[in-house]
């Protein structure tokens, strides 16, 4: 009950916060006029904070409960650096047109989680958790290597798009490509959210998952397929921003518990208004410059993790 | 009578190498049997390829007259549960949740849980006496207090037949004796079928009535306990020497037998005396 009532109360407050976003700007505080380009562009923002945050908290949830790790987070299998490498190719090769850079993103994410499950599947078995860690961690570092080797070729002026990218950045390239990710991401959500019994007992380990009537090898497949493509439609429209799908379970969790009934709505919600909290002080702590939204992620997410784990005693929790 | 479990000429192997040879089981409906055996008998094997989770090599395995392989997996959760041996949390589940889990196949997608759900819930905490932890955090319980979720979380699924993998293992003297009487009340008095693998003979010899021996992958004996547990039979699959006695009050004990001190030489202060001055 005590959760349950805390859960909404904590919905009411994000949505408050959300609102809080909107009104603030470089400009100061205050509703812009909402037809004016600088009106565009901040619900723009907001709604781009929001569907960024919210993918990566919910790829965040599915990847903790699937790797049975409270430290597995959306990268985790090599989503990042799978899109890092297909963004960078398409700046690379001068791909044009507005969706070439998040379209080859996206596809460099999901194909980067296929090589990685299939390198990690034994022959038609389904593949132990550890090894798809570890195939997982490899994989990232050789496609590391290989977008160093990229960037070590660009030309001068894509260097900084690149750099940009990796940075994470919410301003939004094209309305189309918002409503592509938000869609992405909605659908991706609810998918996970209806097989919210089946990541609980996947939780406890694919035997006691199979036990009590779930299809473990199918779940997990499913499970690594939905938050990949969370993931990669946050990846997409923004670029690499770290800590808010590793820090928003733990947050969600110490919030609601661990049931993904509640946890997955509240991670989406509270994976938002982060993001959308700290774009509006990526953007407005400067008049002028704009930091990078995934540094700021980083510098607040960071404190708080550790924070979080000392308050709840160790890294079971 | 159809039985719980039936299997005909069961193998089973693990990467090529065969771990169960021709089984012929048949455990009537109503039964509580354990499964005993040295290490790598191969009884968790067993366990596994009755619930489907590992396919057998050939043979069949039917529970309650069906064909495990052909159950669908939500189906054959209200047949069959397991209770693990042990279940690692890792992440901050209460009690009640844990227990919950045990209905997942019963779960509605879109809605939250009924009365029928919260009601199951309630009898399994009852049964195995764990409803004052019903918001604790699973992983702060202690050892005894464990074991009890993980039951209630099989005993959750209303199961027909209750698997345990050695739910005793990890439990003190009087805990062991708690777990197994509350599982006898549950066969005693709801007619559960349950089949338990246990390294403790003198438990398995008290609480059930039927023991099936398990010796590298082959079923060596079955049958009330004082027909299994005989002393030539036990030296032969465990390799070394065994006692069997009957105590007073007619129960079986079966204890190891030191091999003869004469070869090993004495040791020096083995039975510590106060120093002389």
């Amino acid at each position: 009950m005590n959760r349950r009532i805390r859960g909404w109360f904590f919905a009411v407050l994000a949505l408050a916060g959300l609102a809080l976003c909107l009104a603030i700007g470089p400009g100061g505080f205050g509703w812009p006029d909402w037809g004016s380009p600088v009106g565009i562009a901040r619900r723009e923002r907001v709604a781009a904070g929001f569907v960024v945050g919210a993918g990566l908290a919910t790829a965040g949830v599915l990847m903790q409960a699937l790797l049975r790790n409270p430290l597995a987070d959306p990268y985790v299998l090599g989503v990042s650096s799978g899109a890092a490498l297909g963004a960078a190719a398409a700046i690379v090769l001068g791909a044009a047109g507005f969706a070439a850079l998040p379209g080859s993103a996206f596809a460099g994410g999901a194909l980067t989680l296929l090589l990685v499950y299939t390198v990690a599947a034994p022959r038609g078995r389904a593949p132990s958790l550890y090894a798809i860690l570890l195939s997982g961690v490899i994989v990232s570092s050789v496609f590391g290597a290989l977008l160093m080797m990229l960037i070590s070729l660009a030309p001068a002026a894509g260097l900084r798009g690149i750099t940009w990218w990796m940075l994470g950045s919410l301003q939004v390239p094209s309305a189309g490509l918002l409503r592509a990710a938000a869609v992405l991401v909605a659908a991706g959500w609810a998918a996970a959210f209806a097989f919210a019994p089946e990541w609980n007992a996947l939780t406890l380990g694919a035997d006691t998952a199979h036990n009590v009537g779930v299809r473990a090898r199918a779940a997990v497949a499913g499970g690594l397929a939905l938050a990949t493509l969370t993931a990669s439609a946050a990846v997409a429209l923004a670029g690499l921003i770290g800590f808010v799908g590793l820090v928003v379970p733990h947050g969600a969790r110490a919030l609601v518990g661990a049931d993904h009934r509640r946890l997955l709505p509240a991670a989406a919600l509270g994976g938002g208004l982060l993001l959308t909290a700290c774009d509006t002080l990526a953007r407005s702590v400067h008049p002028s410059a704009e930091i990078p939204v995934g540094i700021v992620t980083a510098l607040l997410g960071g404190p708080f993790f550790l924070y979080l784990l000392r308050r709840r005693k160790g890294w079971s929790a | 009578m159809t039985a719980a479990v039936e299997t005909d000429r069961l193998c089973a192997s693990y990467g090529g190498t065969p771990c169960l040879r021709d089984i012929d089981l048949r455990i009537p409906e109503g039964e509580m049997a354990a499964l005993i055996g040295p290490n790598g008998a191969g009884k968790s094997t067993l366990l596994r390829v009755l619930t489907g989770q590992h396919p057998p090599a050939s043979g069949g395995v039917r529970l309650f007259g069906r064909d495990v392989a052909a159950l669908r997996p939500s189906e054959r959760a209200r047949w069959v549960a397991v209770a693990p041996q042990e279940l690692l949390a890792p992440m901050p589940f209460t009690v009640e949740e844990i227990v919950g889990i045990g209905r997942t196949a019963r779960l509605p997608r879109w809605s939250a849980p009924g009365p029928e759900h919260r009601r199951a819930v309630e009898e399994a905490m009852a049964w195995m006496d764990v409803l004052a932890l019903r918001t604790r955090t699973f992983h702060e319980l202690s050892g005894g207090e464990r074991q009890r979720v993980v039951i209630a979380m099989a005993l959750a699924q209303e199961p027909r037949l209750l698997l345990l993998d050695e739910p005793t293992s990890h439990l003190d003297v009087s805990h062991r004796l708690e777990i197994l009487r509350l599982i006898e009340r549950m066969n005693a008095e709801r007619g559960l079928t349950v089949l338990l693998t246990s390294h403790d003979l003198n438990l398995a010899a008290e609480f059930c009535r039927r023991l099936l021996l398990l010796d590298r992958g082959r079923l060596v004996a079955e049958g009330p306990p004082d027909a299994v547990l005989r002393e030539p039979l036990l030296r032969e699959v465990y390799h070394c020497a065994l006692r069997v006695r009957r105590e007073d009050d007619g129960a079986l004990t079966v204890r190891p037998v030191r091999p003869p001190r004469s070869a090993a030489p004495a040791r020096p202060g083995a039975n510590p005396s106060p120093p002389a001055e």
